[in-house]
């Protein structure tokens, strides 16, 4: 251990017959229900935690399947309309020759999405069925999952401002089609569901792995 | 029994420590996952009541100013934040910049508000006032939902969307917002969780 005045008492607080708080690491009797410092509820490992994550998981891949099919942005000037998605608005932008703006809608709305259904599937699923992947990269997935997942809504508040700008003017509109909605409630859920996740799970299962 | 005042639960991996409070400038981190568990900074509460003053007269001063110049053949319009939520009426427009009003302006302006609240009593007197404790909570609670820093890089990308149909510029409200994003990301940083609770819990 790096720092020498840190002192390991127990692998942890459960074991010690305690519970610790995760907002403000207080740790009390296992019998007492809320924090005495922060008010936080307490909860040795909260057993209702999975499937909060599997309901806002599925709510959130529920909303991703017409996020892509449905209009993101429907264009309408003076001579054409045009309704355009996630990718077709994407490969619009690289058609232009901004390839680095087309990538950056790609990684928020696709690749990050689409990792994170997988990320958190895996958390979950591993949390109870034990695996081969250490704890510390799975700690590391799980805060990649909280720290990017955030990033997605970014094709959203585009096609706010899109047709925020576009209001103002004569010569074309722009409104936001029902995937933009459905698109920002995706990742809504999908960030509940990365909340939902009780990380203390993840080294549960390593420790149980090695007394075995 | 054990005595659990001095003990410490690490909140990501509920590893059990007996920690030394560190020094200024010191870190405690779990040795099984490496979250830091305590990291004290001298003055904290100083400094980040006035971070969290600046942050929020910097979002009220985004609202208001020009945040965007938008010129067409002619036609040419400044637009503050609060003018382009409100020439919306119709349709799906309305719940969409709703969201958006509130994770780019109304979240990051509560959460400065609840920090100040929670640290200016500290920072003055020494003493939290009332409800503190909640305030604090509520503002940790909403911490994912502020999302200004995502604004930052969805202009730049729609700018470069409209391109083909207007002509835009970014007005002074922009260069607030953005001042004010990298003030959050310092204000953020210097904040020492641990710290405020033990301050909360000793009055
Ligand atoms: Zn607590
Ligand atoms: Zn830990």
């Amino acid at each position: 251990m790096a720092n020498p005045r840190t002192k390991l008492i127990a692998i942890t607080a459960k074991d010690a017959g305690l519970v610790g708080c995760t907002r403000c690491t207080a740790v009390w009797p296992l019998e007492q229900t809320r924090c005495g410092r922060c008010k936080a509820p307490l909860q040795s490992r909260d057993e209702r935690s999975l499937s909060r994550v599997w309901a806002w998981w599925w709510a959130g891949l529920l909303f991703y399947i017409p996020a892509n099919i449905y209009p993101m942005l429907i264009t309408r000037t003076l001579l054409q309309e045009q309704e355009s998605t996630i990718i077709g608005g994407a490969i619009d932008i690289a058609l232009h020759g901004d390839i680095a703006v087309a990538a950056i809608i790609i990684i928020a709305s696709v690749v990050i999405p689409l990792a994170k259904f997988v990320a958190i599937a895996f958390l979950a699923i591993s949390s109870r069925r034990g695996t081969r992947v250490p704890g510390q990269q799975r700690h590391l997935l799980y805060e990649a999952v909280e720290f990017i997942g955030r990033w997605s809504m970014i094709d959203v508040f585009v096609v706010a401002i899109t047709s925020a700008l576009v209001q103002l003017n004569v010569v074309a509109s722009v409104t936001p089609g029902p995937a933009a909605i459905a698109f920002a409630l995706s990742v809504i859920f999908t960030m509940l569901s990365a909340q939902s996740f009780d990380s203390r799970m993840i080294w549960d299962q390593i420790e149980g792995d090695e007394r075995a | 029994m054990i005595d659990t005042t001095d003990l410490i639960a690490c909140p990501t991996c509920d590893a059990l420590w007996r920690v030394a409070e560190p020094k200024e400038g010191e870190r405690a981190v779990c040795g099984r996952c490496h979250t830091v568990l305590r990291a004290p900074k001298e003055g904290e509460a100083t400094r980040i009541t006035a971070l969290a003053l600046t942050v929020a007269i910097l979002l009220v001063g985004t609202m208001f100013l020009p945040f965007l110049h938008i010129s067409v053949r002619g036609f040419s319009n400044d637009s503050s934040i609060v003018d382009a939520a409100l020439a919306f009426s119709e349709g799906l427009t309305t719940p969409l910049v709703v969201a958006t009003v509130a994770m780019v302006l109304l979240i990051p302006l509560s959460r400065a508000l609840l920090l100040l609240y929670v640290v200016a009593p500290i920072a003055l007197t020494g003493r939290p006032r009332r409800g503190a404790a909640t305030a604090y909570r509520w503002s940790e609670d909403l911490k994912p939902w502020s999302m200004a820093e995502i604004f930052i890089l969805g202009c730049a990308v729609a700018l470069v969307k409209v391109t083909t149909l207007a002509t835009v510029v970014f007005g002074s409200a922009f260069w607030l917002f953005s001042i004010l994003v990298i003030i959050t990301v310092f204000q953020d940083g210097f904040l020492s969780r641990w710290s405020i609770w033990q301050t909360l819990e000793q009055n």
